[in-house]
């Protein structure tokens, strides 16, 4: 028998590295492959496409690659917050689209000051996402159709907004500078040095948070492993990004782009929520049972409209990203990115059925699906392929996710 | 006897003309498992809905530790610590254990849900049900057996304290050695001074654990017997309406 202040059951955490490592192994067999199988598909793009295309592995065409996909990783991140209810929001493009065309033509036409016609625009996210969760959440409302009128709905808004010219310009050097310049050299390398500090911070802590409760724990080096794999892909990735990038000696192109600290930030907050505060723990209760979780005593209508807010909000900070990318907003802006990021969440390991979901899964498989975009684009490809290719990519990853969850034993519509 | 933990005197239930409970008593004591059966529609669930608050007896009155209560709402019999294990036992099966024990009563420390000390209390309740069955406290529920789910479930009670755990048909869709290891689990909550209610349909099984019998048939409790003073047959008879005499110890 254990004393009264340790254990003897088995924590998951005891043992060496080596053990800790076949155990992760056997997990991995089991069928909890989380977004492995999406990493995996990464790799095999990246070498693929590296060795097809002289141009696909250019420091240009790499930044590049990472500002298109910021867009989508921001949606599909979006999406999982519903996706993970086994919900939908098929609005969340056009509810981004319609704010920015508010933001744009406040700022553009009447001449409001940018700042104040922004926050006007997350205002409308907060409540489109409100108005979507209290019909989904109180009235029952299946969040498909309900999602799909305000889809057919908004775009009208937006036309509206935006009158016969269907086209408003951004003329917002702060909103325009996210998508279009870069960090200093020595940004990236604070950015990674903060990274590091971050992870390893986060890691020491926690264990030691187990050690002090006499609980098992698993040892430093697997810690230490982990940080520095980070940094060694990272340094590589700052360095590669800080390489002089320009066709032009006379304009200089080089840094990090500005968007992925922001990015990294956001994902970072939501995953903090996700994994260590209550709103999160009830999110994924409230996914694979929301029976239990009611039993549980967690108000389960609450936590499914704030899902709806989280996903409208994110959404529109992806709606950011597009308008600053392309420099105007038009009256049908997020109509067709909204499936492909539901395609990304899928891709990266994201349950359409509920219950499972992790924002870095999203973000692997949006850079997924913008790679495919990205690469057989430069081979020359029609945009037709890519579109098909898109579509197996998504129905390989939807099946093995079907497949994983039976071998798992969980039950295929609920886990 | 000692005091009983809860005692239901003259309970009555009904729903529109159908009478459920026909003025029903039943003693329950702490540290005994009580076994309470009957056919379908003699009115269990409706008896033990009563004690978890979801549905309040029309007439009759509930004592707990000899004191008067008002059973009204779920919170007030989770207060007084009653816990019920339903049929479904209601878990997140996309949650591990701890994560699943407590459920809706995280424990926070610095902003944040302190996994360390709910992984602890969590181990701590399985060990002192003496589970050995589960690898590990952090396997998700998925991977769990329907006797480990049921182990968690129960565990889960203990975690909070009870002081009356009501199992509904803790054993009915398991295999011999699942049903084996949850009956002993049953007998081990009351060794610890939980008293237990325990629906079943399953005769064995309640010959096996139980320390007392309540037999209902149609709304009435017909018997209330200590295991040792009763057999198979008699119960059998209670519960088809075969013997009727009042035989409430």
């Amino acid at each position: 028998m254990s004393g009264p202040d340790t254990i003897t059951i088995n924590t998951g955490q005891e043992g060496s590295a080596k053990e800790q490592i076949r155990s992760y192994i056997s997990k991995l067999k089991s069928g909890e492959m989380g977004a492995l199988p999406a990493v995996g598909a990464l790799l095999l793009l990246l070498a693929l496409f590296s060795s097809l295309s002289p141009f696909f592995f250019t420091t240009i065409n790499i930044a590049n690659l990472l500002t298109q996909a910021a867009t989508l990783t921001m949606l599909a991140a979006a999406l999982v917050f519903v996706l993970m209810l086994g919900e939908i929001d098929l609005s969340a493009g056009v509810t981004a689209g319609t704010g920015m065309a508010i933001f744009v033509k406040l700022n553009s036409v009447d001449g409001w000051p940018w700042l104040s016609s922004f926050i006007l625009a997350f205002v409308f996210a907060i409540m489109i996402g409100t108005f979507l969760g209290f019909f989904v959440a109180k009235v029952g409302v299946p969040s498909f159709v309900m999602s799909l009128a305000v889809y057919i709905a908004l775009p009208g808004v937006m036309l509206l907004i935006l009158g016969s010219g269907g086209l408003l310009r951004l003329e917002v050097p702060e909103i325009q500078a996210i998508m279009n310049t870069n960090l200093p050299l020595w940004g990236g390398w604070v950015l990674l040095a903060v990274i590091l500090a971050t992870t390893f911070g986060m890691g020491y802590w926690d264990r030691a948070r187990r050690l002090k409760a006499n609980l098992p724990a698993r040892p430093l080096s697997l810690l230490i492993a982990k940080v520095a794999s980070i940094a060694v892909l990272g340094a590589g990735l700052v360095y590669f990004l800080n390489l002089q990038r320009s066709l032009v000696a006379t304009n200089p192109i080089q840094g990090v782009p500005t968007v992925v600290p922001i990015v990294i930030l956001i994902l970072f907050i939501g995953t903090f929520v996700l994994d260590r505060t209550k709103f999160g723990r009830y999110m994924y209760a409230v996914g694979g049972n929301p029976e239990a979780a009611r039993r549980a005593g967690i108000k389960v209508t609450n936590i499914r409209i704030t899902a709806f807010v989280v996903c409208s909000f994110l959404a529109m900070i992806s709606g950011v990203f597009n308008v600053s990318r392309i420099g105007n907003v038009e009256s049908s802006a997020g109509r067709t990115i909204v499936l492909a990021g539901v395609a990304a969440a899928v891709v990266g390991g994201v349950s359409l059925f509920g219950g499972r979901g992790r924002l870095a899964h999203a973000a692997i498989g949006a850079m997924v699906i913008a790679m495919i975009d990205n690469g057989l684009g430069l081979l020359g490809m029609p945009a037709g392929v890519a579109f098909i290719i898109t579509g197996l990519v998504l129905l390989i990853a939807a099946t093995a996710d079907a497949l994983a969850r039976k071998r798992s034993g969980g039950s295929v519509l609920r886990t | 006897m000692s005091q009983p933990l809860i005692e239901l005197l003259d309970v009555k239930k009904s729903f529109g003309p159908v009478d459920v409970l026909k003025g029903t008593n039943l003693k329950i004591y702490p540290g005994r498992v009580t076994a309470l059966v009957g056919d379908n529609g003699a009115g269990k669930s409706t008896l033990i809905k009563g004690l978890a608050g979801v549905q309040w007896y029309d007439s009759g009155s509930v004592k707990f530790q000899g004191e008067e209560v008002a059973m009204t709402t779920p919170r007030i019999a989770s207060a007084l610590g009653i816990e019920v294990v339903y049929q479904d036992l209601a878990l997140c099966e996309n949650l591990d254990i701890v994560q699943n024990m407590f459920l809706g009563r995280e424990e926070i420390s610095q902003m944040t849900i302190d996994e360390s000390a709910m992984e602890f209390a969590a181990a701590k309740a399985l060990e002192s049900l003496s589970v050995k069955t589960v690898k590990s406290v952090r396997q998700k529920v998925s991977s769990l057996s329907g006797g480990q789910r049921q182990t968690v479930a129960i565990a889960r009670s203990v975690l909070r304290d009870a002081k009356l755990v009501i199992l509904d048909e803790p054993t009915a869709a398991l295999g011999v050695a699942q049903t084996a290891q949850v009956l002993a689990l049953v007998r081990r909550l009351a060794d610890k001074g939980i008293a237990v209610i325990m629906i079943s349909h399953n005769l064995q099984d309640v010959f096996q654990v139980a320390d007392d019998i309540a037999v209902l048939y149609l709304g009435n409790m017909v018997a209330q017997l200590d295991v040792k003073d009763t057999n198979h047959n008699e119960i059998i008879g209670y519960i088809t309406g075969i013997k009727s005499e009042g035989a409430i110890s």
